[in-house]
């Protein structure tokens, strides 16, 4: 067995003697008898080293890692320069505390403030905070900053990723709110639609930009009839898509989130990911969370400093905007390096080799007999066919390691193709689903 | 410090994707007009910028973190490597269940084995820190008392000294906080409590070791009271590194808990996150848990599972220090506690003169009596942060298991601190 400890039993005897104890289990005393473990849990004995990598590699190597993945609906694989890894990778970042301490904590306060700063760039908006768990919980986050006394109602259009909205009516659930959802027309949110569910107990209406079939949504329009009804306007968007799109704050929104794992964090099967939130400057005041901000020291020299503390849950306790206290601090940093190592022009590239290669493979895959469902929708790098047998195609992509689409309902796929596909293998995705049909 | 985006040159970059291999083409309609402005560096310049940043970081594994309300352990290398295999890093969360055994089996085992620590009967990975976990398992104790029809218990009992995430967390899964006041000992004050309880409890969060740093003795009175009521009892698992392997929450008559895997299981705080706060239950809750296919599920707390790689880490640290090593971390945490306590106990007076857990209260007048420093000074000389800092100027101290290699450094280090008592250069806010 292994053990971090690093007393020696005869240090232990003299700690022991030093507190006036004689053995470890004087230390309990405050503990009933009757619930005091008598035999040891139940659980295996430690192992060294050797044996714990032996075994944690077998786990890994049961996993199957697909070299080209077509599959995004929330998680996308894109390249990560080796530099994240390196810069963030360094150990007092890794191990540090939350930096409640700013004299100990200067470096992840100012990688938190850049973060923020790259947010409010990508999203056209005020104010962001240092992070939230994902983008699903920015998004119920964000409907809670929308909360007023008369307006419980939270809209969520149908095109939102159905995960997101599943966390957006379990955080409802708590507060008592009511989520109601918003039809589609060919793909994207109604707006006459939408103008008939803005009643007067409406307090947010939640698009997705790109939306969760890939459409771009015509976005000023529906922020101008929820302004008009009072309520406020929460754009959930893809961060690389921001490049090039019109952002959620040119487009009015009061709120952006989304999910930041397309900035240089690993799929790792679903987390840890990162959850951004931006503001108006008019509601900067409800972000959750920790917010850091410049000042300067008794030297005049520049400082961070977490702020606006006032809202947080440590000193408003049940009054607090939220109970957020942990966040995704290291995950942030990796989005700041991230966008730091592409800078504005390789993040355009990004983008727009994601819209080449989707727009190449919907056009392989039409070829190939999978129909466009939304045929005259723009899109960005994912887009939905029909897709008659999912089962035999993925499986027949698998047998060439090719993770394919995400079989949606109605015989539907959800592809995805990002900057890390190459025509060669979506040439070989559309000959496959030739094979696949034929036979 | 300059920030990145005071560094660099317009249009200085590296070229990390090559040429399209495909047609380019150019969205038309809706673009930005207000151009991108990201940082424009080398990869030089953006190498030595996070170097410096580092620089000016103070992590656990540059030195003593005797920070009070949080447990700061050593973060093995081993759960690093582990947490890098490509055969985690790279598995899309929407792959086919066939495809992803080792992901599933990884969360498996960690379940049955925090099931195990905790007693209780069932886990979930979904939530991503330990403020979430809380909200997990308040909604757990919600959603059961709608389907048993208590609509009138909305009410969640907390002790007075309880972090304030806990009554945020109450607060966001729509609770009412009644606060209960604490004894001349910082023990829960059980007439307080029996005061409280009623028709209209949902139930009682409690941290035991509470956030003083002490074992409340009357831990099963206190969950009888509350079941007795009708109420359900929410562990807070904050300081469950005292007691893992010695005793179980399960067992003093919890019904819920939560954990922090960064906190207990060795997991780093990543200057604030990625963490991990698993929601466990007994069984009588379990198809109450988010992420389950079950039509009393909650529903979902966060997308797809969890923050795994951070569950691979705990995995790893369990599997390394396992059956004994999980009561021999917690011994020593609380022998290190009570090393420094009393080693700091002629020049701190001890708030609590007894035996503590992981963390101890000292007081700071006898040293503003004394050399006129008031406690912020300090404070921030000491590496010890404002949340283990109460405004009555006590200071919780919480050594964990592996501070213990420099058991001998802390305590003359403060006690030279004390002696060298005088202000520092404060940041102003």
């Amino acid at each position: 067995m292994s053990t971090y400890v690093p007393v020696t039993r005869e240090e232990e005897q003299a700690m022991l003697e030093a507190c006036g104890l004689r053995s470890p289990e004087d230390l309990y005393g405050d503990v009933p008898a009757s619930v005091r473990l008598r035999k040891p849990l139940n659980i295996p004995e430690g192992m060294a080293e050797m044996q714990v990598r032996r075994e944690i590699e077998h786990l890994a190597a049961k996993n199957t890692v697909f070299p080209h993945v077509f599959r995004g609906a929330g998680a996308y694989r894109h390249l990560i320069p080796a530099i994240v890894d390196t810069v963030t990778g360094h150990e007092s970042f890794r191990t540090a505390y939350t930096p409640y301490q700013a004299e100990i904590s200067q470096g992840v306060l100012q990688s938190i403030f850049e973060f923020q700063t790259d947010i409010c760039e990508l999203t056209g908006l005020d104010a962001a905070n240092a992070s939230v768990y994902d983008g699903a919980c920015a998004a119920a986050e964000a409907c809670e900053m929308c909360r007023e006394k008369k307006r419980s109602r939270i809209l969520v259009s149908e095109s939102v990723d159905p995960k997101v909205l599943s966390v957006i009516r379990t955080y409802a659930f708590g507060r008592d709110a009511v989520v109601d959802l918003v039809p589609l027309r060919n793909g994207v949110t109604d707006p006459d639609a939408l103008i008939l569910l803005l009643q007067p107990d409406v307090s947010c209406l939640v698009i997705q930009q790109p939306n969760y079939f890939g459409c771009l949504e015509d976005l000023a329009p529906l922020t101008e009839a929820v302004h008009a009804s009072g309520a406020r306007a929460i754009v959930h968007c893809n961060p690389i898509a921001m490049a090039v799109l019109k952002t959620p704050g040119e487009c009015g929104a009061d709120i952006a989130v989304g999910e930041g794992q397309p900035l240089g964090i690993p799929l790792s099967w679903g987390g840890p990911y990162l959850g951004f939130m931006a503001a108006a400057a008019k509601l900067m005041r409800r972000l959750p969370g920790r917010i850091v901000g410049e000042t300067v020291d008794t030297d005049g020299r520049r400082a961070f400093v977490l702020t606006l503390h006032a809202r947080e849950q440590h000193i408003r306790r049940e009054k607090a905007s939220s109970n957020i206290c942990s966040n995704e601090a290291l995950c942030a940093a990796r989005a700041a390096a991230y966008l730091a190592a592409m800078g504005p022009e390789g993040l355009r590239q990004v983008a727009l080799q994601c819209v080449s290669k989707a727009h190449y493979l919907q056009k392989a895959l039409e070829q190939a007999g999978l129909h466009p469902v939304f045929p005259d929708q723009p899109f960005f790098h994912e887009f939905v066919t029909e897709c008659p047998d999912s089962e035999k195609l993925l499986s027949a992509l698998r047998a060439e390691g090719i993770l394919g689409g995400l079989p949606l309902a109605g015989n539907r796929m959800l592809w995805c193709a990002t900057e890390m596909n190459t025509r060669d293998k979506m040439d070989r995705v559309a000959a496959i689903v030739r094979e696949v049909t034929a036979s | 410090m300059k920030l990145i985006f005071e560094k660099g040159a317009p249009g200085r970059r590296t070229d990390y994707l090559g040429p399209c291999d495909v047609p380019v083409i150019e969205l038309e309609g809706a673009l930005r007009e207000k151009p991108l402005r990201l940082p424009e560096v080398s990869e030089v310049e953006l190498d030595r910028h996070y170097s410096a940043l580092a620089r000016h970081t103070h992590g656990v594994n540059d030195g003593f973190y005797p920070l009070g309300s949080c447990t700061m352990k050593y973060n093995p290398a081993l759960n690093e490597v582990a947490a890098s295999l490509p055969g985690f890093t790279d598995v899309h969360p929407l792959q086919e269940p066939e495809t992803v055994e080792g992901c599933r089996e990884v969360c498996d085992r960690l379940e049955s084995l925090l099931c195990e620590i905790t007693g209780m009967d069932a886990m979930t990975l979904q939530p991503a820190a330990g403020a979430h976990g809380e909200f997990t398992g308040l909604l757990l104790i919600k959603a059961y008392h709608r389907a048993m029809g208590h609509t009138n218990r909305t009410k969640i009992l907390v002790p007075d000294s309880a972090h304030g995430t806990n009554p945020a967390s109450a607060s966001m899964a729509g609770f009412e906080v009644v606060s209960i006041a604490s004894d001349e000992n910082g023990f829960v004050d059980l007439e307080a409590l029996k005061a409280a309880a009623g028709e209209d409890t949902a139930g009682l969060m409690l941290t035991n070791p509470n956030t003083v740093g002490l074992f409340d003795p009357q831990i099963l009175e206190i969950t009888r009271i509350v079941h007795e009521a009708g109420g359900l009892n929410y562990y807070d698992g904050a300081n469950l590194n005292a007691i893992m392997g010695i005793a179980r929450p399960g067992d003093m008559g919890f019904d819920v808990v939560h954990l922090n895997l960064h906190k207990t299981f060795s997991t780093p705080h990543g200057g604030g996150g990625p963490g991990s706060g698993p929601s466990g239950c007994r069984a009588f809750l379990a198809p109450f848990l988010p992420g389950r296919n079950t039509p009393e599920s909650i529903g979902n707390v966060r997308s797809f599972g969890g923050n795994f790689l951070v569950a691979v880490r705990a995995l790893t640290y369990l599997m390394t220090i396992g059956r004994e090593g999980i009561p021999e971390a917690a011994m020593h945490a609380v022998l290190n506690a009570n090393y420094m306590r009393v080693r700091l106990a002629d020049l701190f007076p001890m708030a609590f003169d007894r035996i503590c857990m992981h963390e101890f209260v000292m007081t700071l007048e006898k040293l503003k009596e004394e050399t006129g420093v008031s406690p912020p000074p300090w404070r921030r000389r000491s590496v010890l942060s404002p949340p283990g800092m109460s405004s009555s100027g006590t200071r919780r101290r919480r050594p964990s298991p592996s501070a213990r290699a420099r058991r001998r450094r802390p305590a003359p280090g403060l006690r030279s601190r004390r002696s060298s008592a005088s202000p520092v250069r404060e940041a102003r806010r």
